[in-house]
């Protein structure tokens, strides 16, 4: 929807007042941190307005205006609260900038359609704001804890060091913790153990079933399914409290194999899922002309139908490995000392107070998650291209 | 190719069997001469089978590791064999015992207490029993704990006697040497530990009938010695039940007139002086050891947990208890359930209606922005749904705490004073923010894959045909976009109802759920029936909205990235 406006340059009566407006906001809480709220607000919005005007009739050139201005504000920042303070003014500096040149030019409605009235346009831009936040609030939790993983002290905030960017504020002795830590090593190993079993499993029993399923007559689909999926909507808890009770009475309870079958049963729904998905796009064609000229049915699956179904199918197991991977709940229940793994570590590490080492580990599962959304991602992108459902 | 007479073969044979065709009226026919509907039939049947097969290990599979302990766990929240198993003599008597009434059991019903009792404390099952017993009415645990050391002195006044009247009654060989068979004492007399399994005891021919109640005795005592303890039978001196037992059989019926086998002297010795020996009074032998053996709530309370299966832990679930009158609500200081029922719901509700608020727009403005834009930012939501759930739950411990990054940003700016921060973590506002953000991606995602299929022009109608920007949401896109928010809502309170890592370690007290207090039941306060009955009710609810789901959204539908 690239509705091209024309536009046209605005008058004054409608940027200043608007930039004064920006300015009276992020006066207050400057104004509160250096102790009055209505200094900040009227300082703010008086000495934005007064650039805005100066910037636009006095000076024109709008390069050397933003830059200006974010050198300006940047020096004002460090006078006002050092190191950190220049970040934030050279942040301040730079936006508005943007902001006095995007309204004074036009600019904000060259990109919507040209019907829209003032209040629309408005209406518009608070929206994508308000998205904007939501955005914030699901990636800034994950965000944060990297640089706090590099934190000297052994302490759950910003250091005054760490805000100045001293570089004794930052270190990797944390990281250095859990490549050392014995605890953590050995659940590290126990994870490794246990999740790439757990992910075989389900991926082999899945797999088949979930050919089977996607034949055109399966008597009790419905019921069979509803059985498979069970265990991803069955809360955790209770799957956990089930299995503990049953495997104790059959001994597996505290064993290797226990915490195996219970998370390969857990990981089965999501290789369902995604393999069931596939399917859907498989011509059975392919499989009868394979076994016309002579396949055995052997042969077919592993040279015809399981090359097409491959992306699925690893992308379900990358689910059943990440189920594995991050479970805690029923690690606790049905595991034993010997199989403590990684998440079980953070969760004990979590709830008897802390040390910062768990920072280190979130940031590194970060990346590893990082990762494994990239391969889905391309994954399921080369196998909508395979079946023709390419996204423009 | 184009062979002429070849050509014209072909085609009259077609016709022939058309020919043919026309005159056979008979059922229509498959290649191989059987009717073409069963043909068809077998080869459905086939292709059914091949189906099922394929998915028969996965089901299987599914069924032993995760139905199994399901059903199990199901089992155990209405099982109630300990009490029945551990006192089945005295749970019997109670059958007939009035517990409305205001007279504690009789004598009788004592001393089968004092039978089932002194097994129990053999096999070490009492305190078993009266931790079960606990969980209904406190001091049980006690009460069993305290009478165990005790009620094994209880018979002992018997066999201090009869060991009185002849030294015979003292030693184990004596009495082996006529309960036991005359094979059996044969082969015990060679043996030894290095042989190997002892010789199964083998009661004397007869015996039944002379002594009854000894024999009863005698076989669990032997029984309990070779096998439990893994003690020689031949040279263990009994234990003092039997010598009860004995007393018993000679003040009361038995054959021992017609008895002339070995130790038939001392038998008939024994029976002559056991009619004026001193007895026991079990019913006051009980009241030394506590004065509760004598309170009718412990009496009453044994007797409803008598039977095999109960409903004892679903009426305390859902607080109440059992009484002589049937069910009733548990006083009003004592409900707990009700009210981490009613919070876990509550809790849940508001995490849906805030995944709602918040997920809407952002699904709004990815199914509206072009691809490409759309893309890069559903990596934005994909990737927090990606992260391990710890991860997720340490940084909002890490940021919501009185020193965390959230505080301490208040207290730079201004907004809050530093001895007043904000109380985020370890209470409701917690959990709520926590899983929000944890939560939201499952409401996006099924959000934004039903409105990518509205499509932008009826919005464009409805305003081309005058309505305002309000109207054409409210009334054109916001009807098609609720299957989204049906789907996305159940998927995240089914989620939300049953969380209980993140409600564990940012809740604290106030903030934690109905799942909580199950995984204290199961791990810490060991009442294991009360976890399973409060994971039977949760897991009633999830099946209730799981079956919701399947009839509005389908399960095959469930997408996942």
């Amino acid at each position: 929807m690239v509705a091209l406006t024309p536009i046209s340059r605005t008058a004054p009566s409608f940027y200043v007042p608007v930039v004064a407006a920006f300015g009276a906001f992020f006066g207050v809480f400057i104004g509160t941190g250096q102790g009055s709220t209505i200094g900040g607000v009227l300082g703010g919005a008086i000495l934005m307005g007064v650039i805005a005007f100066v910037l636009t009739k006095v000076a024109k050139n709008e390069r050397v205006s933003r830059w200006g201005l974010t050198l300006l504000l940047a020096i004002g920042g460090f006078a006002l609260a050092g190191l950190p303070g220049l970040f934030v003014g050279a942040f301040f500096g730079w936006f508005f900038g943007f902001l006095i040149f995007w309204l004074y030019e036009g600019r904000y409605r060259a990109k919507v359609a040209p019907y829209l009235t003032p209040g629309q346009v408005l209406w518009h831009f608070s929206f994508r704001t308000l998205c904007g936040m939501i955005f914030f609030f699901l990636i800034a939790p994950i965000i944060i804890v990297m640089p706090l993983s590099f934190n000297a002290e052994n302490f759950f905030t910003f250091t005054p060091e760490m805000l100045r960017f001293d570089p004794a504020g930052y270190s990797l002795k944390h990281y250095r913790d859990f490549f050392t830590n014995d605890a953590w090593q050995d659940a590290v190993k126990n994870s490794l153990y246990i999740a790439p079993v757990a992910t075989l499993l389900s991926v082999s029993f899945g797999t088949l079933a979930a050919i089977g399923l996607s034949q055109p007559h399966v008597p009790f689909r419905r019921a069979i399914m509803a059985i498979l999926i069970s265990p991803m909507i069955v809360p955790l808890i209770i799957s956990a409290a089930g299995m503990y009770f049953f495997y104790s009475r059959v001994g597996l309870q505290g064993t290797y194999i226990g915490v195996v079958l219970a998370h390969a049963a857990l990981g089965i729904p999501f290789v369902i899922i995604t393999v069931t998905a596939t399917l859907v796009g498989f011509d059975n064609s392919l499989t009868r002309a394979a076994a016309n000229m002579g396949a055995n049915p052997v042969t077919t699956f592993f040279r015809v139908q399981m090359p097409l179904i491959l992306p699925g199918v690893i992308s379900g197991g990358l689910f059943a490995f990440i189920t594995s991977f991050d479970e805690v709940v029923v690690v606790l229940f049905v595991g034993s000392a010997g199989q403590k793994t990684l998440p079980w570590q953070m969760f004990t590490g979590l709830r008897e107070q802390i040390s910062p080492t768990i920072l280190a580990v979130a940031t590194i599962l970060v990346f590893i998650s990082i990762c494994l959304l990239t391969v889905v991602e391309l994954l399921r992108r080369r196998s909508e291209r395979m079946r023709g459902m390419s996204p423009s | 190719m184009s062979d002429a007479p070849t050509a014209q073969t072909a085609s009259s044979s077609a016709a022939e069997a058309r020919i043919a065709d026309a005159a056979y009226t008979g059922p229509m026919l498959a290649a191989d001469g059987t009717p073409l509907k069963k043909s068809l039939n077998r080869a459905l049947r086939l292709q059914k089978m091949r189906a099922l097969a394929l998915i028969a290990p996965l089901l299987i599979f599914v069924l032993v590791t995760f139905i199994a302990p399901i059903a199990d766990m199901l089992f155990r929240s209405v099982e109630n064999e300990i009490v029945s198993e551990t006192l089945p003599r005295t749970t019997t008597l109670l059958a007939n015992w009035d517990a409305k009434g205001t007279e504690i059991p009789d004598e009788a019903v004592f001393e089968a207490l004092y039978d089932d009792m002194f097994y129990a404390i053999e096999a070490k099952e009492h305190t078993k029993l009266g931790g079960r017993l606990n969980y209904e009415l406190t001091g049980m645990a006690s009460l069993f704990r305290k009478s165990g050391r005790k009620v094994e002195d209880m018979g002992e006044v018997y066999q201090d006697q009869f060991e009185g009247l002849d030294a015979f009654w003292k030693t184990g060989e004596n009495w082996n040497s006529f309960m036991g068979s005359d094979e059996w004492l044969a082969s015990m007399a060679g043996w030894t530990k290095a042989d190997g399994r002892q010789p199964k005891f083998k009661l004397r021919e007869g015996m039944a009938d002379v002594l009854p109640a000894t024999t009863a005795t005698y076989l669990k005592y032997a029984a309990f010695t070779q096998n439990e303890d893994q003690k020689n039978l031949y040279t263990t001196d009994p234990w003092a039940i039997v010598y009860s037992s004995l007393h018993k059989d000679l003040t009361g019926e038995n054959a021992l007139a017609d008895y002339a086998g070995p130790a038939a002297e001392q038998l008939k010795a024994g029976a002559a002086a056991a009619t004026s020996f001193e007895t026991v009074n079990f019913s006051e032998a009980f009241l030394d050891i506590d004065k509760k053996w004598h309170d009718l709530d412990v009496w009453t309370t044994i007797k409803a947990y008598s039977p095999k299966l109960t409903s004892g832990y679903f009426l305390n679930a859902i607080d109440m208890q059992k009484s002589v009158d049937g069910a009733e609500m548990r006083p009003e200081n004592q409900q707990i359930y009700g009210i981490l029922f009613y919070r876990t719901m509550k809790m849940s509700v508001i995490i849906t209606l805030s995944c709602i608020m918040l997920g809407y727009p952002v699904a709004w403005i990815l199914a509206n922005l072009p691809a490409r834009q759309a893309n890069l930012l559903l990596i934005l939501v994909l990737l927090p749904f990606w992260t391990s759930l710890l991860v997720r739950t340490s940084a909002w411990k890490v940021l919501l705490q009185d020193q965390g990054v959230i505080n301490d940003t208040l207290v730079w700016l201004g907004i809050v004073a530093t001895d007043d921060r904000l109380a985020l973590i370890n209470n409701q506002t917690g959990t709520i923010i926590a899983m929000t953000h944890i939560l939201l991606p499952f409401m996006i995602l099924p959000l934004y894959s039903v409105m990518q299929t509205i499509q932008p022009t009826y919005l464009r109608a409805a305003k081309s045909l005058g309505a305002t920007n309000w109207t054409a949401f409210w009334r054109v896109y916001f009807p098609q976009s609720v299957p989204g928010i049906g789907a996305g809502s159940i998927l995240v309170f089914i989620l939300a109802i049953g969380y209980y890592i993140t409600p564990a370690i940012v809740g604290g007290t106030e903030g934690t759920f109905i799942s909580n207090r199950i995984a204290y039941h199961i791990s810490s306060s060991l009442n294991w029936g009360l976890g399973a009955a409060l994971g039977a009710i949760l897991l009633a609810a999830v099946m209730l909205l799981y079956y919701a789901y399947d009839k509005i959204v389908g399960i095959d539908n469930v997408k996942l990235g």
